[in-house]
């Protein structure tokens, strides 16, 4: 059985089941709010959940049964001033570190926190939050978000972050300091004039790491798909002339058997969003990028005009029997048992779905 | 000590939905309800001590800011905006 945990506009879902015989909701939560993303810690099994009330502001929940209570987390904030400045709006994505106890958030406008403890507390990275090229960081249509955190496989040391629109950011000290790393990025929305001196506007929508052969990353740019084999220090154009009916899209995901692979969901450029022709599909390299294939078997074909964002869009298990999920703003969750070929739907007439992981 | 009105959740987070706070100002009437009240901290009031977007405060009825004053006996009512989607 597969645990999903469904952050959508109005709440929380876990869902329970299997692509074969089905999906049932066995849990909600956070009615009526905004949940940005939801995940388990495979370590500890304990459940984190970001929301954001419309009223009330974002904030991380935590709770080791799903369907009980929640405990609010303490110390997301950023650091108090009277007056100017931003407040915090959001926070994206809840990631485990590789140290015990550490876990990773960030948000909106562009902070990075740190819990050593599982989750209840939290405390802001000063480090990137007091870069000196912050005041030149601009947001994207999502915000000022930060929304990748992608550790190093069994080195706490070692993180890349991103940050739309800023870029790629990569430490090696465990976030005391922290550098750009946005080469061979090419930000097709600039003038072309301006794309050689830009080095900190860079839309970036999603990147993953392959755990097998760490230093191999894959990006879903603004309009691009990259890779980098040198733990992100440069980017190769992937999504130019390799068969995908369009770079655009939000989330992308790797096997994490096969340092090869990755998945992404096009959808037509910046000013439409929606899946290409009204037909739903996953495209997959087995080739590091060099040419994409459509894997839609059972998706919507026709008339079906589906946003996935970049947090709804997640993996479970590996190779051949890889389960692949994702869900549309349209309410709607597919899933794959086989690693793509074949799809179902597994949950309808869901609100807006923000974000789907595996637990 | 101005009488500090809240509704749900916000009435959860601090045991009850009358309280009394010292403060000569909203922000600082505010600002003792989170020293009292620790969970609601960062609830009404942002980092930067605004009201929230979408939380209006009314002081004996009228709608207040930030630096609006309080006086002992005022009535302080904390309510969601009728804003959303």
């Amino acid at each position: 059985m597969t645990e999903l945990l469904v952050g959508t506009k109005k709440g929380l879902f876990r869902l329970e089941g299997d692509t074969a015989s089905g999906f049932e909701i066995t849990a909600r939560a956070f009615a009526g709010q905004s949940v940005e993303y939801a995940m388990r810690d495979p370590r500890t099994g304990r459940y984190l959940a970001s929301v954001t009330s419309w009223f009330y502001g974002a904030r991380i929940w935590v709770t080791d049964d799903p369907t009980g209570e929640w405990e609010q987390a303490e110390g997301t904030t950023l650091p108090e001033t009277d007056g100017d400045g931003d407040a915090l709006k959001r926070l994206w994505v809840i990631v485990p570190g590789e140290a015990e106890g550490v876990l990773y958030t960030g948000g909106d406008p562009g902070p990075l926190f740190e819990s050593r403890d599982g989750g209840l507390t939290w405390a802001l990275n000063d480090g990137l939050w007091n870069h000196p090229t912050r005041p030149e960081w601009e947001p994207g249509n999502g915000g000022l978000c930060l929304h990748t955190i992608a550790p190093w496989p069994g080195d706490p040391s070692k993180l890349l972050v991103a940050i739309s629109a800023v870029g790629v950011w990569l430490t090696d000290d465990g976030g005391e300091t922290w550098r750009h790393s946005n080469t061979g990025i090419v930000p097709r929305y600039l003038p072309e004039e301006a794309r050689a001196d830009a080095v900190i506007n860079h839309c970036v929508h999603d990147v993953r790491r392959a755990p097998s052969r760490p230093e191999r990353l894959f990006m879903q740019f603004h309009d691009g798909v990259y890779r980098s084999d040198d733990a992100g220090a440069t980017w190769i154009d992937i999504g130019t002339d390799t068969g995908l009916p369009s770079d655009f899209g939000f989330p992308i995901v790797v096997d994490p058997a096969d340092p090869d692979s990755a998945y992404v969901i096009p959808l037509i450029g910046a000013e439409d969003r929606t899946t290409p022709g009204g037909s739903v599909q996953v495209w997959e390299t087995r080739d590091a990028g060099a040419s994409w294939a459509p894997r839609g078997d059972g998706l919507p074909s026709h008339d079906a005009y589906l946003t996935v964002l970049r947090e709804a869009f997640d993996n479970a298990g590996e190779g051949a029997g890889m389960e692949l999920y994702f869900g549309a703003t349209s309410g709607e969750v597919f899933g794959s048992g086989d690693a793509g070929a074949s799809w179902a739907q597994v949950a309808d007439h869901l609100p807006p779905v923000y974000s789907v992981r595996t637990a | 000590m101005a009488q500090v009105m809240l509704r749900a959740p916000l009435s959860e987070l601090c045991g009850g939905r009358s309280h009394d706070v010292a403060g000569t100002t909203v922000q600082e009437v505010l600002v003792a309800l989170e020293q009292a009240h620790p969970p609601i901290a960062g609830w009404v009031l942002d980092e930067r001590r605004r009201i929230r977007e979408h939380v209006n405060v009314f002081v004996n009825g009228t709608q207040g800011q930030e630096g609006t004053p309080v006086a002992s006996g005022d009535l302080v009512q904390v309510l969601p905006a009728i804003t959303g989607g």
